[in-house]
């Protein structure tokens, strides 16, 4: 596998050797676009039971020489966590178990199996990744909605997180999601905010490798990245960084 | 002579009309006349501007917003840019039109109060501080009553307590590179300076390009912005590079639309001889002692020499705190003097495209 990410590599034409002790743990744009075709791959290979991630090209202004700039994005996802009442109906979720904390198992919203109850609204979010240029690192927007398309409050998204996220929210109200214009669609969406990011990034990259020396590829970034900022929402991938 | 203090001082004339679907009984109020701080934000103005109208509001809850000339107004946008920005040709007193319901939610992002107001503000900060530091830690750790302390300086318009707690983030400057303009600091120039360079390289800017399609010769004749569509916003910090000897506006100005900025204008643009302490002496001249800064721009300063790139885009206005500064003046000056509290350097670009 390595000898295939070499190859791919040097054709991008990026640096050989990165030490990971050395970086800030940020991505460049371009970075970022080789990184977000390699996560939607990685994600479809993954059968999480989700659809595929779709990247969306952006026009340009005529005036600004910008290089292409782009999202992905991943939209109408059931965010529901089942309730009690509802727990008896559904069939094929994995354990059957309620989602409570961050911790622990491998469990996560599967919409395809998820039974749509008389009693309990189902709510939905749309996600997008955009790189953010300021602080070099993606950062992920959303919105969500009920069925009838009803734009969701905070308070009401915040019903349908895990515990710790919600807990994260209380105590830091206005620094963890904040509600800010989408860059492309121009309109208000919510966002975790990315400020330190590039921080824990660096110590999950540091963390999962014995050799502090490895050759840093894009490709591992996004999914990396995801596998904590998914978590928000109690959507769980594995990070796969320890090949 | 301190640029920081007038920006403070600096001021708009609004006159606030309460929108027709507010107004609960006839006459309709008249407007409220309020002098608004060119770096504060327009909700902020909501303990001033109720009292007018809160006699003719219907029941309810109250959330500010307000229109000009039907185009809502972004609220996290500071006061003087906006004004900038949507009056080519200064109008004043700016008429603008308040709403107290009918929030525009789709279009605009909630502000309920005063704290969706600082913490905007703060986070632009965090912003700030991470494209100059690399970390906004500082911004992150201030203790509560610093903070506190900030934004009320803010409110108030209190440069000496905003620039006290402020020089605690340790925000990096730029300062040290005015100095390298003159020569005889090339010998002063030792290892510190040099660390310092390398680390303070990168300057907040958020550009507002407008794009006007119409043909127009003077500013009034352009049609009032009607969308937020025509407007492209830039939120990218310029690096100035240590290599360079004297990086001026025009420089800066080329790193974010170097489409727009010609080489060839860049051999008009003349860095010896510029005696930039003139250039900064005109704006307080026409500073009155009611602490009104008046749009003197255009009288002070030349207009900037037209960009001709592409046959299709012409530069008809660069505007920074409502003037017109020269594209020689060193971008360090600029930065250090007319950024705002967030520490933003907010520039306004008229273009005119091809139709």
């Amino acid at each position: 596998m390595f000898s295939a990410i070499n190859s791919r590599w040097n054709c991008s034409g990026l640096q050989q050797v990165m030490d990971v002790l050395h970086w800030d743990g940020t991505l460049s744009a371009q970075d970022f676009r080789i990184g977000a075709f390699a996560f939607a791959q990685e994600w479809e290979s993954l059968n999480l039971g989700f659809p595929p991630w779709s990247w969306v090209l952006c026009p340009k202004h005529p005036c600004l020489a910008s290089p292409e700039e782009g999202y992905l994005s991943l939209e109408n996802i059931c965010i529901s966590r089942p309730n009690e009442e509802d727990i008896h109906q559904i069939s094929q979720i994995d354990n059957g178990e309620e989602q409570t904390g961050c911790s622990g198992d491998e469990n996560f919203v599967d919409n395809a199996t998820l039974v749509q109850s008389s009693h309990h609204e189902l709510h939905y979010c749309d996600f997008h990744i955009v790189y953010s240029s300021i602080f070099r690192v993606p950062v992920l927007y959303f919105r969500a909605y009920c069925s009838d398309g009803r734009p969701l409050l905070l308070d009401e998204i915040e019903k349908e997180l895990p515990v710790c996220s919600s807990k994260e929210l209380s105590e830091s109200k206005w620094t963890f999601i904040t509600q800010e214009e989408h860059p492309y669609l121009k309109r208000p969406w919510y966002k975790l905010h990315p400020c330190g990011t590039n921080e824990w990034m660096k110590l999950l990259f540091l963390s999962h490798t014995a050799n502090p020396k490895f050759e840093a590829v894009p490709e591992l970034y996004l999914l990396s990245w995801f596998s904590v900022a998914g978590q928000v929402f109690g959507l769980r991938i594995p990070s796969k960084i320890s090949n | 002579m301190d640029a920081q203090k007038y920006l403070w001082e600096g001021a708009i004339p609004l006159q606030i009309h309460l929108h027709e679907s507010q107004v609960t009984a006839l006459p309709p109020p008249p407007p409220a006349l309020i002098l608004a701080p060119r770096i504060g934000y327009l909700p902020l103005l909501a303990p001033l501007i109720k009292p007018y109208f809160s006699s003719t509001l219907p029941p309810g809850v109250d959330t500010i917003w307000f229109d000009y000339n039907g185009l809502p107004l972004k609220w996290y946008i500071p006061t003087g840019v906006l004004f900038d920005l949507l009056c080519p040709e200064p109008e004043r007193p700016w008429n603008i039109t308040v709403h107290f319901r009918g929030y525009p939610g789709n279009v605009l992002i909630p502000c309920e109060g005063e704290d969706y107001v600082k913490w905007s503000f703060i986070n632009s900060l965090k912003e700030a501080a991470y494209i100059m530091n690399g970390n906004c830690k500082n911004v992150m750790n201030m203790s509560q009553s610093d903070q506190l302390e900030l934004w009320n300086s803010v409110l108030n318009g209190n440069l000496e307590a905003y620039q006290r707690v402020s020089s605690k983030l340790k925000l990096a400057t730029v300062d040290e590179y005015t100095s390298l303009c003159s020569p005889k600091s090339q010998q002063s120039l030792g290892e510190t300076d040099l660390t310092a360079q390398l680390k303070t390289g990168r300057v907040p800017v958020r550009l507002y390009l407008l794009s006007v399609r119409e043909d127009f010769d003077d500013l009034d004749e352009v049609h009032p912005i009607d969308s937020w569509e025509k407007i492209s916003y830039i939120n990218r910090p310029v690096e100035i590079r240590k290599e360079d000897k004297c990086f001026s506006l025009h420089d800066a100005l080329k790193t974010l639309l170097p489409e727009l900025f010609s080489d060839e204008s860049l051999t008009d643009v003349k860095l010896s001889g510029v005696d930039f302490e003139d250039a900064v002496r005109k704006p307080n001249e026409d500073v009155s002692s009611d602490k009104v800064m008046e749009d003197q721009g255009q009288n002070a300063y030349k207009q900037p020499e037209a960009g001709h790139v592409s046959s299709s885009a012409e530069i008809k206005l660069i505007r920074i705190q409502g003037i017109e500064p020269k594209l020689e003046i060193p971008f360090s000056w600029v930065a250090n003097n007319l950024i705002n509290p967030d520490h933003f350097l907010h520039i306004c670009v008229y273009v005119k495209v091809a139709q």
